[in-house]
C-alpha cells in the first residue's frame, strides 16, 4: 500500500519547459490516468517518477520517502513501455523473474502474475512467438512481479486492437487491484482513462488542468478545453437567471460557478421521441453516426441552432427525419 | 519528447581511450612541428604530392565503389534470396577478409605476367576489402524489420524499388560504415600498392623512409594522408542524415525475412558469386598450393613456422583486447549519447586508422625511444599500435551491437530494481554480444593480418607469420615464405568463418 504524491515538478528540455509545477496524488491502490493530447508532457511526467528523466525541481515522494533523486533502480517503481518492450533473449519466466529475487523467483511468484494475466503456463515461450497482447501482458506480469509500491503504464494499450485493448484493459485493471498496486497510467484517449481509471488527471501544455474520479470530471470539468477533451460536448448560448439557464433548449436548470454566456450539456442527456404526440421541441436529423450500441444523432433546432444527441438501441431516426426532444438533467454554465 | 540521459562517466571514459588511440598521430604531429615549416612547405607543394594525392584519391574512389556493389550485391544474394549453395557462398564471401593484400598481390604478381600498375592494384584491393561491406551488410539485413519490405510492396512498389527504396535505407549505415573502411583501408594499404608498383603515398612515404632515411620527408607526406583522412570522415558525416537512428521500433520480436525467389536468374547470380570466390580465394589458394610444397620441405621450418604463428596468435589476442577495451566506451557512447562530443570523439577515432601502419610504427618506435621507454621492445606497444589502427572496426562494431539494446529495455530493467552494472551484463552484453563478437574477431583478424607496425614494433627476434611472410618474400624467398602465408590464411579463416556464422549469414533464420 503507497501513496504516490508528486508535488509541484518543473521539468524543461533546453529552453522548451514541458512540465509546468505537477501536482498529483494517486492515492494507495487506486489506479490514476494521466489523459492529455500528443506532446503534452504525460510521457516525460512518467519517465520522471520512474527516474529516467531528472526533474528541474519540485518532489516525488512514495508513502513520504523521497525519491526526487534516487536512481531508477532504487525507486520500486516499475514501468510497462508502450511496446511492451520485453526483453527479446529471455524468455516468458526469465522476463518476469527479471526483477525477482531468487526466493520469490523459487516461491512461484512469477507462475502468479502470469495467471493474473491470464497467461498461465507461458513461461517457456520466447517473446517473438507471442502476439502483440500477450507481449503487452507479459509486461505487465513482469512489472508487478516485485511487487512494486508503485508502477507505470506508458499508454500499454495503445498498440493494440479495438476488442484486444478492451478486455486488456479489465485484465490489466483487474490484476493491479488483485495485487493493490498503485498504479499511473498515462493515455491520449479519453475512452480507455474513463473506463480503466479510479482517478482521472487531465493534462494541457505541461499542466494538470483537472483531477478527480472519472465521473466527476466528465460531468464537472473545470473549463470548456476539458469538457470537449474528456468526450462529446454540446454547446448552448445561454442567459442565465438563477438556477434556470435561458437556452434555444427552453429554460433548463443550471449548476456551477460560471455565469455564461454558454452552458454544457452532454449528448446522452439529450432525449429523443418520435416526435409524434405532444407539445415538445422538434428538430430535424441532419447526420448520424452509427456506432452498433448507440448512435449520435446531429439535430437542427427550428432557429437553426444544432446539437448532438446520443441515442441507444437499434430504432435510430433517419437523416431527414422529424423528432422531439426533451433535456434530462442540470446543464451546467461556463464563462467564454 | 523521448531524449537520451548525458552520459557523463561514458563520455569521460569515451574521450580517456580515444585520447590513448591518438597518442601515435599526436605524436605524428610533434615530429612534423620540430621539422619546421620552411622544412614541410618545401616537400608538400610539389608537382609530385599533387600526382601522389590524385592517384590515391582515384584509388580509394574506384575500389570503395566496386567493394559496395560487391559487398551490398553478395550480402543480398546470400540472406535474401533463393540462390544455390547460398549457405557455402555466406561463408566464401566472408573469407578473403583472411587474405591480407600482401598475400593477394604475390599470388597474382607471381601468377600473372606483367601485372602491375592501376587496375592491378584496384583489382587486389577489391577482392581484399570487399568483405568490410559484405559483413555489416549481412548483419543489418538480418537483423533489419521484414515488415518495412512488406508495408513497401503493399504500396505497389516492385521488387526493385522496395529494395532501392527501404531495404538499402535500412542498411544504409552499415553500407556506409563499410564503405567509410573501404576507403580508409586503400588509402593506408601498403601490402597491394608496393607489390603491383603502383605509386600512392604510403609507398612514397616507405621509399621515403626506407631507401631515403628521409623521416621528415615521410612524416610530412603522411600528414597529408591524414588530411585526406579528415576530408573523407567530414564528407561522409555530410552525407549522413542527421539524428537519424535505426535500432528497431514496434511491437513484436524480430522475423525471419522473406526470399526473393530469383528465377531466371539464379544461373548468372551463381555464376557471378562463384568468379568472385575463384577470383578472390582461388587465385591466392592456387599459388600458395604451388610454392607452399617447395617450402615445407626445407630444413627446420616447420619449427620457425610454428613459433611464429604463436607470436601472431599472441600479439593478436592482446591487442584485439585492447582494442575492444578502448572501444567499448567510444561506441557506447556514439549509440547512446549522441550529440557532437560522441561524434567528434567517433571521427578522432577514425583518423589514425588512415595512417599507414608503417608512420604509426615509426611514431610508437619514437615514442617508446624518447617517452615511454619501459614498453619499448615490449608486445604492449605493439597492442597500442593495432589499437591506434583498429579502433574504428571496434567502434563501428559496438555502436552497431548497440543499436540491437534499445535504451527503452534498459530503462525497464533499471526499473525493475537493478544496477546499471546488472542490466549491462544480463541485458545490454547479451543483446550486443554478437555484434561485439563479431567487432572483437574482425579486430583480432586484422591484427593478425598487420605488417608493417609489426616489423617495427614486435620484440627483437620474435617473427610472426606476416614478418616472416615478408623477410622471406622481400628477398625473393617464395618457396620459403609460402608455408607462412599459408597457415596465415588458414588462422585467419577461423575467426572469419566464426564471424560468419555469429553474423547470421549461415542462419537460415529459424524457419
Amino acid at each position: 500500500m503507497a501513496e504516490l504524491r508528486v508535488t509541484g515538478v518543473h521539468k524543461s528540455f533546453g529552453r522548451t519547459p514541458v512540465l509546468s509545477r505537477v501536482d498529483l496524488t494517486v492515492p494507495s491502490g487506486r489506479l490514476m490516468a494521466v489523459l492529455g493530447p500528443s506532446g503534452c508532457g504525460k510521457t516525460t511526467l512518467l519517465r520522471c517518477v520512474a527516474g529516467f528523466e531528472p526533474v528541474d525541481s519540485g518532489r516525488i515522494t512514495v508513502d513520504g520517502r523521497d525519491l526526487t533523486r534516487a536512481r531508477p533502480e532504487r525507486r520500486r517503481v516499475t514501468v510497462v513501455p508502450q511496446e511492451g518492450a520485453l526483453f527479446p533473449h529471455l524468455s516468458v519466466f526469465d522476463n518476469v523473474a527479471y526483477g525477482l529475487d531468487r526466493a520469490a523467483r523459487k516461491a512461484g511468484r512469477v507462475a502468479e502474475v502470469l495467471a493474473l494475466v491470464g497467461l498461465a503456463g507461458a513461461e517457456r515461450r520466447m517473446p517473438h512467438q507471442l502476439s502483440g497482447g500477450q507481449q503487452q501482458r507479459v509486461a505487465v506480469a513482469r512489472a508487478l512481479a516485485p511487487r512494486p509500491p508503485v508502477l507505470l503504464l506508458d499508454e500499454p494499450f495503445s498498440a493494440l486492437d479495438a476488442a484486444l485493448r478492451f478486455e486488456l484493459r479489465r485484465d490489466v485493471r483487474a490484476a493491479l487491484h488483485a495485487d493493490g498496486a498503485t498504479a499511473l497510467l498515462v493515455t491520449h484517449d479519453q475512452g480507455e482513462a474513463l473506463s480503466i481509471a479510479d482517478e482521472l488527471a487531465v493534462m494541457r501544455d505541461g499542466r494538470i488542468v483537472q483531477s478527480g474520479p472519472p465521473a466527476v470530471v466528465y460531468t464537472a470539468p473545470a473549463d470548456p478545453w476539458v469538457a470537449g477533451f474528456v468526450g462529446e460536448a454540446v454547446w448552448l448560448p445561454a442567459a442565465i437567471d438563477g438556477d434556470r439557464a435561458a437556452t434555444p433548449l427552453g429554460s433548463l436548470p443550471v449548476v456551477g460557478a460560471g455565469r455564461g454566456p454558454q452552458v454544457l450539456l452532454r449528448p446522452e442527456q439529450l432525449d429523443v421521441s418520435d416526435g409524434q404526440g405532444g407539445d415538445g421541441l422538434r428538430a430535424t436529423v441532419v447526420r448520424r453516426d452509427f456506432h452498433g450500441h448507440d448512435a449520435v444523432l446531429g439535430l437542427r433546432l427550428a432557429d437553426g441552432t444544432e446539437v448532438a444527441a446520443r441515442v441507444l438501441g437499434p430504432a435510430v431516426p433517419a437523416v431527414g427525419a422529424t423528432v422531439g426532444i426533451s433535456v434530462r438533467g442540470p446543464v451546467r454554465a461556463y464563462q467564454g | 519528447m523521448r531524449r537520451l540521459a548525458p552520459r557523463p562517466a561514458l563520455a569521460v571514459a569515451a574521450t580517456l581511450a580515444v585520447a590513448v588511440a591518438l597518442v601515435p598521430l599526436a605524436y605524428l604531429v610533434v615530429r612534423v612541428g620540430e621539422a619546421g615549416w620552411a622544412r614541410v612547405g618545401a616537400e608538400l607543394l610539389t608537382r609530385r604530392t599533387a600526382v601522389l594525392a590524385a592517384r590515391s584519391i582515384a584509388l580509394a574512389v574506384v575500389v570503395t565503389t566496386a567493394c559496395t556493389v560487391l559487398g551490398v550485391g553478395s550480402a543480398f544474394l546470400v540472406t535474401r534470396t533463393d540462390l544455390p549453395l547460398r549457405r557455402a557462398f555466406a561463408v566464401l564471401a566472408a573469407l578473403p577478409l583472411a587474405v591480407p593484400t600482401y598475400v593477394a598481390g604475390f599470388a597474382w604478381v607471381s601468377t600473372v605476367d606483367g601485372f602491375a600498375g592501376f587496375w592491378a592494384a584496384t583489382l587486389v584491393l577489391t577482392l581484399c576489402s570487399y568483405p568490410y561491406v559484405y559483413l555489416p551488410v549481412v548483419a543489418a539485413l538480418a537483423g533489419a524489420d521484414p515488415g518495412q519490405e512488406e508495408v513497401a510492396r503493399s504500396l505497389g512498389k516492385g521488387a526493385w524499388r522496395t529494395f532501392t527504396g527501404v531495404t538499402l535505407r535500412q542498411v544504409r549505415p552499415a553500407v556506409a560504415a563499410g564503405a567509410l573502411l573501404v576507403a580508409l583501408y586503400v588509402l593506408s594499404d601498403f601490402g597491394a600498392v608496393s607489390l603491383t608498383r603502383l605509386d600512392v603515398f604510403t609507398r612514397a612515404i616507405f621509399t621515403a623512409m626506407n631507401l631515403g632515411f628521409d623521416r621528415t620527408g615521410a612524416l610530412v607526406l603522411a600528414t597529408v594522408l591524414v588530411a585526406l583522412t579528415a576530408l573523407l570522415l567530414l564528407g561522409e558525416a555530410l552525407t549522413r542524415r542527421g539524428g537519424a537512428r535505426y535500432a528497431r521500433l514496434g511491437a513484436g520480436a524480430r522475423r525471419p525475412p522473406a526470399r526473393h525467389r530469383l528465377g531466371p536468374l539464379r544461373w548468372p547470380a551463381l555464376a557471378a558469386v562463384s568468379a568472385l570466390a575463384a577470383l578472390a580465394l582461388g587465385v591466392p589458394a592456387a599459388s600458395m598450393a604451388r610454392w607452399a610444397a617447395q617450402g615445407v620441405s626445407r630444413p627446420g621450418s616447420l619449427a620457425e613456422v610454428a613459433a611464429a604463428a604463436g607470436n601472431s596468435l599472441w600479439f593478436a589476442a592482446l591487442g584485439g583486447a585492447l582494442t575492444l577495451a578502448l572501444a567499448l566506451p567510444v561506441g557506447l557512447l556514439t549509440a547512446r549519447a549522441p550529440g557532437p562530443v560522441a561524434t567528434a570523439l567517433d571521427r578522432l577515432a577514425y583518423l589514425p586508422h588512415a595512417l599507414p601502419g608503417l608512420v604509426i610504427g615509426l611514431s610508437l618506435v619514437f615514442f617508446g625511444i624518447n617517452v615511454a621507454f619501459g614498453l619499448y621492445q615490449t608486445v604492449w606497444l605493439l597492442a597500442l599500435a593495432y589499437a591506434t589502427l583498429f579502433l574504428p572496426l571496434a567502434v563501428g562494431a559496438v555502436g552497431a551491437a548497440a543499436a540491437q539494446a534499445p535504451p527503452a529495455l534498459e530503462e525497464v530493467a533499471r526499473s525493475l530494481g537493478r544496477g546499471p552494472a546488472h542490466v549491462l551484463r544480463t541485458v545490454t552484453i547479451p543483446l550486443a554480444a554478437p555484434g561485439l563478437g563479431a567487432g572483437a574477431a574482425l579486430v583480432f583478424l586484422t591484427c593478425m593480418k598487420e605488417l608493417p607496425a609489426t616489423l617495427l614494433l614486435r620484440p627483437t627476434g620474435q617473427d610472426t607469420l606476416a614478418t616472416g611472410l615478408w623477410t622471406h618474400t622481400s628477398v625473393s624467398a617464395y618457396a620459403a615464405a609460402a608455408p607462412y602465408a599459408a597457415l596465415l590464411v588458414l588462422l585467419s579463416a577461423l575467426p572469419t568463418w566464426w564471424l560468419s556464422v555469429r553474423t547470421g549469414a549461415f542462419a537460415e533464420g529459424g524457419g
